[in-house]
């Protein structure tokens, strides 16, 4: 039944008629038809062949492979077929209803921006190719890192990281380099808070930080300004946070911490991975942050590509830019360049200048936005949130965090209450919820402060039908929650797959993470 | 009268929803949410950025406009390698990678997202069977940080301080890998000789003590060269109980020992040969694998997606590896700081279309691809030598798909010989001359299965008269 025809005040039951896709398809090595080849390549041409005679031979025997690798053997039509069949399996931003996966920023990826990147202007063109032949790429570089230093008020960025976190990672390694470069060996704190994403507190510690936890308060969602005093000493290397936090709360004290910090001797560096609510409306770099960074792949419309390819392009002030990973794109009037040497950078945490796809993609998006598509797209996001908190909190057993809070892109909700009611918590329902043709949600980071917990988040590309089917099916499985709670318990029953055993993921004599593996231990 | 604004990616902005919706949420005007935002740091001012959107057609023709001032040359040929190889491309990766479904997926429940699952599960499957190592991780951002990533576990698993790399690794890896080992390692680099190019064990031996972390090696190395001794500094770096990591390229893995073969403890890789266009270096993927041993695999830092059962009886599943231990402090999701790594969003894409080139090339394409590459090499090196001031390649053992070129006796440096080719239409191979200026005027070929005989011989002939 189509939502549009759906009236609520008639609903019963909603019966989507949802079945996902169930091939019970194979592992590809059981499709083996041995002796198969697929002819991709020609042999080296004969003149080749006779010219330099058996070259495996001259392989020292010490580092030639004995036994062929035991990989499938299957004919095209059927490695094709077994992919689209897992494709078919795969609930993509395109396949349906995508409200549920907060801190994603789940957005459509527009098609024109796909088929710009597969021009062989990029795909045939090498990173180490003399500039003169790449002028295209580095214009859009060039070009792009304008804007989004209009967009973040910072001064220079970097597209290497590929990753939200990848970025963060260099971020972290940027504020060791610039203590270093004072002399100053004796910082080695990063500050971080439990609202935002656990990279803040990994990756400072991967670049060999000991980092300090502060919790949000109970009643305003914000870190305060007290626990942030109590933490900062002249150990302080600096505070990454994410803003606004994973909770959709925007911590009103920002602007004091970024205060205190720098009182402190130490940088702040912000993580805009949620900055699809406020683009045009807050900026970094007016903020005071030294460092921050963009998903590319969550606000900009680069598609997630099941978990990549990322881009978190990197921000760096006036005072650090000369920090940033080489190389970085410049113009001088007439032609792009690549500079290699920068005086204090980093070096590098990745190859050659990252995901060019994305930055391509990112340039394209913003063209078909313009400033004020820019500002409508977080207001839609803004508003499609509220939209759903307001409607999701009709909803028997479900709550919401920091209440008297309004939420930005975002909002942590929580299953406290329905988990007391009925035994069903917030894994369970997400379990269920699939089951009428909607794509889960994120339940939150670690650590988990706010129990059993939902954080969906609807960005600027999905209907209000979507956020109200999405709205009833919680209704409906609240519903069963209440009445019927074993089949929440046992779900999912309409998707690809049933309920999956836990046990082997974590343990050492049943996981495999090999098809060799999973036969030494289970064939 | 001020038209109406409208999107085509924002489908609520069509009329009267926007009233609707803020009716629902009880207020007026979104700006009462924004109230959360202090008014101090409101940003107020212009963005100098265009103002109005832009059709999709009008997107294309710009975009399309600035692209085209790349010079994809007619005919034109290359010969760079050196971290981002040229292989051809087949037409089922691009077709499978580009489903919409994987495409734009990310990080639903594995009953949503089942496929998704099962096709990293393969990609660490058939990379597993490449690799002959039992543990492969879903893919990791690079393969310079999968390098970072694996010395970082070394680092983990033995508590040492000390990294031995050969000093022909590339400058950029160099940089990933001094940035990673920071705070936890001081790399101490182990000449090679100079004239196989290998690694100089007897230096190795001196190098080498109970504070080593790891050996880390490449094969084939940077210059081309492989690295025959793998076995041999295997047992070297585990007398004295370090690990081997070492670096690889899996299209190679038909013909050369693989590392799980060779004594490797952690093995690392770019995956882009498999499948993946040189795209400017943007489609690249990490590869981390290692042995099925708790202590490796509780220092991987990547997800891991292992295969497990459902409530129905021959259903399979496929599912994060996750730690019911409170000490396994693996990911950065989990355990934050304790994890002390930061694999998130990475490159899943560029690891589907690997998944596919493995299937299609199977156990006797991944033989002959390594054959054609090494053949088609070694006939460029044959031709390029007999030119008269050109060596190549420097040193005496055997190459794989890259090799040297060395032009000091003919008076010219690489970056004039390049310049003079690209008139050709011909880009010459990757400079070396200020990463390694021991080996005077030199730079890296690259040639794989994509180039022809005539391509080659193009390339001779215009590097003849270049040098004239």
């Amino acid at each position: 039944m189509s939502i549009n025809r759906y009236k609520r005040k008639e609903f019963e039951n909603i019966e989507t008629g949802y079945q996902a896709v169930r091939w019970h398809e194979p592992v590809i090595y059981e499709l083996n038809r041995k002796g198969m080849e697929n002819q991709i390549i020609p042999l080296a041409e004969k003149k080749i062949r006779t010219e330099v005679g058996d070259i495996l031979s001259c392989i020292p025997a010490k580092i030639q492979r004995t036994s062929l690798p035991e990989l499938p053997e299957l004919s095209e039509p059927e490695i094709m077929r077994h992919y689209l069949r897992l494709s078919q399996q795969t609930f993509g931003f395109d396949s349906g209803i995508n409200v549920g996966l907060g801190t994603c920023t789940m957005k459509y990826s527009p098609k024109i921006n796909e088929l710009l990147t597969r021009l062989p202007e990029l795909t045939e063109v090498h990173p180490l190719q003399d500039e003169e032949t790449i002028q295209g790429i580095l214009e859009i570089m060039y070009k792009l890192r304008n804007w989004l230093c209009e967009l973040s008020g910072m001064d220079d960025f970097s597209f290497q990281p590929r990753g939200g976190a990848h970025g963060v990672y260099a971020n972290a390694c940027i504020i060791r380099a610039y203590h270093f470069s004072r002399g100053d060996t004796k910082r080695n704190e990063i500050i971080t808070c439990a609202v935002s994403h656990p990279c803040n507190a990994g990756c400072p510690a991967a670049a060999g930080f000991k980092v300090i936890t502060l919790y949000p308060e109970k009643d305003t969602g914000d870190i305060g300004v007290e626990s942030l005093k109590a933490a900062v000493s002249e150990r302080t290397a600096g505070i990454m946070l994410t803003a606004p936090y994973d909770t959709g709360v925007f911590d009103s004290k920002l602007v004091e911490y970024v205060k205190i910090i720098h009182d402190a001797g130490g940088l702040v560096s912000l993580d805009q991975a949620n900055f699809n609510g406020v683009m045009t409306k807050l900026r970094a770099g007016d903020i005071g942050a030294d460092l921050m960074h963009f998903n590319l792949h969550k606000t900009f419309s680069t598609p997630h590509g099941s978990l990549g390819p990322g881009t978190g392009a990197i921000g760096a002030n006036k005072k650090l830019k000369k920090f940033l990973p080489v190389p970085i794109v410049e113009y001088d009037g007439s032609k792009y360049h690549l500079n290699y040497n920068l005086s204090d950078s980093i070096g590098k945490v990745g190859a050659f200048s990252g995901v060019i796809h994305n930055v391509i993609k990112t340039y394209a998006w913003i063209l078909s936005m313009g400033t004020k598509g820019l500002q409508e797209a977080s207001e839609w996001a803004v508003i499609n949130n509220n939209y759903l908190i307001k409607k999701l909190l009709e909803i028997p057993g479900v709550e919401i965090a920091w209440p008297n809070r309004r939420k930005l892109q975002e909002a942590r909700f929580t299953l406290k209450k329905l988990k007391e009611d009925t035994g069903i918590g917030s894994a369970d329902f997400n379990e269920r919820i699939i089951d009428y043709g909607i794509q889960s949600y994120f339940e939150s980071h670690e650590p988990m402060i706010i129990p059993d917990p939902v954080t969906p988040e609807a960005s600027e590309t999905v209907t209000k039908e979507d956020i109200d089917m999405f709205v009833e099916v919680f209704r409906q499985v609240s519903k069963e929650a209440y009445t019927n709670p074993e089949i929440v318990k046992t779900a999912p029953h309409r998707c690809s797959i049933h309920k999956i055993d836990p046990e082997p993921l974590g343990s050492p004599k049943k996981w495999a993470m090999t098809w060799r593996v999973h036969l030494k231990k289970h064939g | 009268m001020n038209k109406h604004f409208v999107h085509r990616y924002i489908p609520n902005t069509a009329p009267g929803i926007r009233e609707k919706m803020l009716k629902e949420i009880g207020i007026s005007d979104v700006e009462q949410i924004y109230n959360e935002i202090p008014e101090k740091i409101r940003f107020k001012g212009k963005l100098d950025i265009p103002a109005e959107q832009l059709s999709e057609l009008e997107v294309l023709k710009q975009v399309k406009t600035i692209l085209k001032k790349n010079k994809i040359i007619e005919n034109s040929l290359s010969f760079l390698g050196a971290g981002c190889w040229p292989h051809y491309v087949p037409a089922l990766c691009d077709e499978i990678s580009g489903r919409s479904e994987f495409l734009t997926a990310y990080a639903g429940l594995e009953a949503t997202d089942l496929g998704r699952y099962q096709a990293l599960f393969e990609f660490q499957s058939m990379m597993g069977d490449l690799f002959a190592m039992d543990v492969v991780g879903a893919p990791v951002y690079d393969g310079l940080s999968a390098s970072g990533d694996a010395i970082l576990m070394a680092a983990k698993i033995t508590g040492r301080r000390e990294l031995l790399v050969p000093e022909t690794i590339s400058y950029d890896r160099l940089l990933v890998l001094k940035v990673y080992s920071e705070p936890w390692l001081s790399i101490i680099k182990v000449k090679s000789r100079r004239n196989t190019g290998e690694l100089d064990l007897n230096d190795l031996k001196t190098k080498i003590t109970n504070n080593t972390a790891a050996v880390f090696i490449e094969n084939p190395t940077y210059l081309g060269v492989i690295e025959s001794q793998c076995k041999d500094i295997a047992h070297i770096a585990h007398d004295y109980g370090a690990l081997l990591v070492a670096s690889v390229n899996p299209i190679s893995l038909g013909i050369l020992t693989p590392p799980g073969e060779f004594g490797a403890d952690i093995a690392c890789a770019e995956g882009q040969p498999l499948g993946n266009h040189i795209s400017c270096g943007g489609a690249m993927l990490g590869i981390l694998a290692c042995h099925d041993e708790k202590r490796f695999v509780l220092a991987m830092p990547s997800f891991l997606i292992t295969i497990t059962k459902t409530s129905v009886k021959g259903e399979y599943a496929f599912s994060w590896h996750t730690a019911f231990d409170e000490k396994w402090e693996r990911i950065v999701y989990t355990a934050r700081d304790k994890a002390k790594s930061f694999t998130g969003t990475s490159s899943a894409l560029w690891a589907i279309n690997a998944t596919v080139y493995m299937a299609l090339l199977g156990p006797k394409g991944f033989r002959q691809i390594g054959e054609v590459n090494m053949q088609k090499s070694y006939y460029a090196m044959k031709c390029l030598s007999k030119i008269g001031d050109i060596k190549s390649p420097l040193f005496s053992s055997i190459h794989f798909n890259e090799f040297t070129v060395n032009f000091d006796r003919t008076g010219k440096t690489v970056e004039e010989i390049n310049k003079a080719l690209l008139k050709c239409g011909i880009i010459g191979g990757k400079d070396i001359s200020k990463e390694f200026p021991e080996f005077g005027n030199t730079a890296i070929y690259c040639v794989t299965e994509i180039h022809s005989k005539e391509d080659i011989d193009r390339l001779t002939k215009a590097l003849k008269e270049v040098i004239q």
